[in-house]
């Protein structure tokens, strides 16, 4: 039972990235019906916005400490982030700790920044081209994307620590009566699921209970007749790119900490959020949250050695099968609406 | 001749020249001039233009005839690697039994693959190989097969190699110290013959002419294919496959087909690549590579008969030459400009060669994505139709003047 546990808890952190980047796939399909390979850039992006702040707070410039010494007798150097003398030293080594919870605010807009301009730019002139088209131009800017981001931040994985006060591990299986150091979890990835959780709960919400979120859900059933209404639908969906690159942006900072992020993780996760879209069934967004659930608590429990005994290596390849099977048993993935991208 | 159109057999002929020549083509450069880096006449570069010449016209097969994108098509050529280095390994170090064994296995696994990965189009398929492709490449790189078994399928991280304690059943055992090198009969692949004429240096190298030759055979097949009428139900399947099944036409047995053929290319080409260079790693089977193929494809142009080999030639031609420009190099290029001018080209420029080569095919891709979907071969169209018609206009111009 207590195995059991443990295995839901561990799919469940990189279940929410899978739902997270798979949304926001979905989001830009529902929406623009563009398939959008480059989806998995906007996540490592959004990661590197966390790497990119946490390096502009620890700016620094040296000082002569005149109170100590080195070892040669000379007066001490010592690097001061700019940070210290704007706030004092208590305030900056805080909001230094916290780099990667502010890189959030800091990558909002620049994720929805980068999402319109990509729409403006780019897709808006492949809506009426083949989505072999559309895959390959949007497999050639990530392509594009990627190497940039190696050029400036170099190859080797980043370390971006989570703030000191959510390190360590909390005693998950002590809390609901189990023997204690059974089900233990790290408080990050408490917290990516509950940020998680929260996001997804927001992006519902936000197209079930506002006017805009009305607005686009017509669009995405009929836009013709939306448009004919009088209703500017391309602006908001070009807002809607924008908050999906968002979500993806977002769910790159979080993932931080739990993973060093290198200029490859987006291709990395990218096959896996399509596989998630495709089971979840294109086009529907609460398909896409399910399935990358699924697909991740389905992932952690194969690869618990009890499994790995009886089929070696099932833990790499049981996200494929699942896929191949949901494709060739329910086409139109599990909770898939009959006519999206059937063509 | 061959049964070819006219037209056709002329391509095919310039063709055979231009791979028959090209140690001098690709040479045009003195061996220690400056422009020397820019020679892409060495047998390494010029093998890897033959063999992945082949693979994409295989590819072009299926995507250019069909419309059916596949993810998945650098798992077959990484079978083929696997299939040729088992043959080097148990059988012998000829080519001919390793590269037949990788033609005929990457056949049987597409069959497999394409049978279920057919039954769905579009968007699907290209996912549905893209699952199977990284699928495979799991169980290669984890060598899970082999861990089932208890021994080695296919070597997990660290690959294959002919090892000189293999049980080659009909070669001569081979000496301690010796190295097990790829022959044809006797011929070894890394043989080559050196011509220097007045500081041009050619090389001839076995391995690219047996590789040459293969390419041939493909690109023959791949014409004969275009103009068959089996191509020509292909080219119905993409261009409307619905009508294509109210009519009463299965055509499931055809893209089938298609899939398969071009699975073989691709295994054909896995074979070369072992054959020229003896090992085998998973990552030729990593879903970059696959997408590898699709950019040459797309480059050539995809469609035509000879946009994939032109595609794959310019693609690896900048994978080797564009990554060897340092910043050394370029400062040399320019160091006729003042100091802070030359600092900012050297700046911009760095972004595009030596490590940063993919940010520049990555860039030219998409542009050919965007403005010339038909890739090089339609833009050479294009640029021949803008100076026939600008030679009418003139034409036409001096007729009213008469």
């Amino acid at each position: 039972m207590d195995a059991i546990i443990l295995q839901v808890l561990n799919g469940l952190d990189k279940g929410s990235a899978y739902a997270l980047i798979a949304l926001g796939l979905t989001l830009i399909f529902g929406t623009l019906g563009v398939v959008n390979f480059a989806h998995g850039a906007l996540f490592m992006i959004g990661a590197f916005c966390a790497v990119t702040l946490s390096r502009i707070l620890t700016l620094s410039h040296t000082v002569i400490d005149e109170t100590r010494k080195d070892f040669l007798g000379n007066p001490l150097k010592v690097d001061v982030p700019y940070v210290h003398d704007l706030f004092g030293v208590e305030t900056g080594d805080a909001i230094i700790d916290w780099a990667v919870p502010l890189s959030l605010l800091f990558a909002i807009p620049i994720m929805i920044a980068v999402g319109v301009i990509m729409e403006r730019g780019l897709i808006k002139h492949f809506y009426k081209r083949p989505h072999a088209d559309q895959i390959l131009v949007t497999f050639g800017l990530a392509i594009v994307l990627q190497e940039v981001i190696k050029y400036f931040y170099g190859a080797n994985p980043i370390p971006t620590p989570a703030p000191a006060a959510f390190k360590g591990s909390f005693d998950f299986g002590a809390a609901i009566g189990f023997d204690p150091n059974v089900i233990i979890y790290p408080y990050w990835r408490i917290i990516y699921f509950g940020f998680a959780a929260v996001i997804i709960g927001g992006v519902f919400s936000f197209l079930q209970f506002t006017t805009f979120g009305m607005v686009v859900r017509a669009g995405m059933a009929d836009r013709e007749t939306v448009g004919l209404l009088g209703i500017n639908i391309d602006r908001r969906f070009t807002i809607m790119f924008g908050v999906a690159a968002a979500v993806a942006g977002l769910a790159g900072v979080m993932y931080t900490p739990i993973n060093s992020p290198n200029y490859h993780m987006g291709m990395d996760f990218l096959v896996l959020s399509f596989v998630v879209v495709v089971v979840g069934g294109m086009g529907s967004l609460p398909g896409a949250v399910l399935a990358g659930f699924l697909l991740g608590i389905l992932e952690s429990f194969a690869s618990m050695r009890e499994v790995i005994a009886i089929i070696p290596g099932i833990n790499q390849v049981i996200i494929y099968l699942i896929a191949i099977i949901i494709l060739l048993t329910r086409p139109r993935g599990l909770m898939g609406r009959k006519g999206v991208m059937e063509d | 001749m061959f049964k070819l159109e006219k037209s056709d057999l002329s391509l095919l002929i310039i063709v055979a020249v231009l791979t028959l020549f090209a140690p001098f083509i690709l040479n045009p450069f003195p061996a220690d001039s400056a422009m020397s880096q820019f020679n892409a006449g060495y047998p390494d570069l010029m093998q890897r233009f033959v063999i992945f010449g082949i693979f994409a016209v295989g590819f072009n097969i299926l995507f250019g005839l069909t419309g059916y994108l596949s993810f998945g098509h650098a798992a077959f050529l990484g079978v083929g690697s696997y299939a040729a280095i088992w043959m080097m390994k148990l059988l012998t170090m000829n080519v001919i039994p390793a590269i037949v064994a990788s033609v005929v296995v990457a056949g049987l696994i597409s069959f497999l693959v394409g049978w279920i990965s057919l039954r769905r189009s579009g968007i699907y398929f290209s996912i549905l190989t893209l699952a199977f492709a990284m699928m495979m490449y799991q169980l290669a790189y984890s060598d899970l097969f082999g861990q089932l078994f208890g021994g080695i399928l296919t070597g997990g991280e660290t690959g294959l190699q002919p090892k000189v304690a293999d049980p080659r059943i009909l070669d001569a055992p081979l000496d301690p110290g010796a190295n097990p090198k790829a022959h044809l009969f006797g011929l070894e692949m890394g043989s080559s013959f050196k011509l220097d004429i007045a500081g041009w240096q050619f090389t001839f190298n076995a391995g690219y002419y047996i590789a040459a030759f293969a390419m041939l055979c493909a690109f023959y097949l791949s014409i004969r294919i275009f103009r068959s009428p089996f191509g020509m139900m292909l080219r119905a399947v993409k261009s409307n496959q619905q009508r294509m099944n109210y009519t009463g036409l299965n055509s499931k047995p055809y893209t089938l087909a298609a899939f398969v053929i071009s699975g073989m290319y691709a295994g054909l080409a896995g074979g070369l690549l072992v054959a020229m260079d003896t090992q085998v790693g998973a990552e030729r089977m990593f879903w970059t590579a696959s997408g590898e193929v699709v950019i040459m494809t797309i480059l050539g142009g995809v469609g035509s008969l000879i946009g994939p080999v032109l595609g794959a030639g310019v693609l690896k031609y900048m994978e080797n030459i564009l990554s060897k420009i340092n910043k050394g190099v370029l400062e040399t290029w320019f160091s006729f400009m003042p100091d802070g001018m030359s600092d900012f080209f050297i700046a911009i420029t760095n972004l595009f060669v030596g490590k940063q080569w993919h940010i520049t095919t990555g860039v030219i891709f998409m542009l050919v994505v965007i403005y010339l979907p038909g890739g090089l071969v339609e833009g050479g169209r294009r640029l021949g139709n803008r100076f026939q018609r600008s030679g009418k206009e003139r034409q036409n111009h001096t007729k009213p003047a008469e």
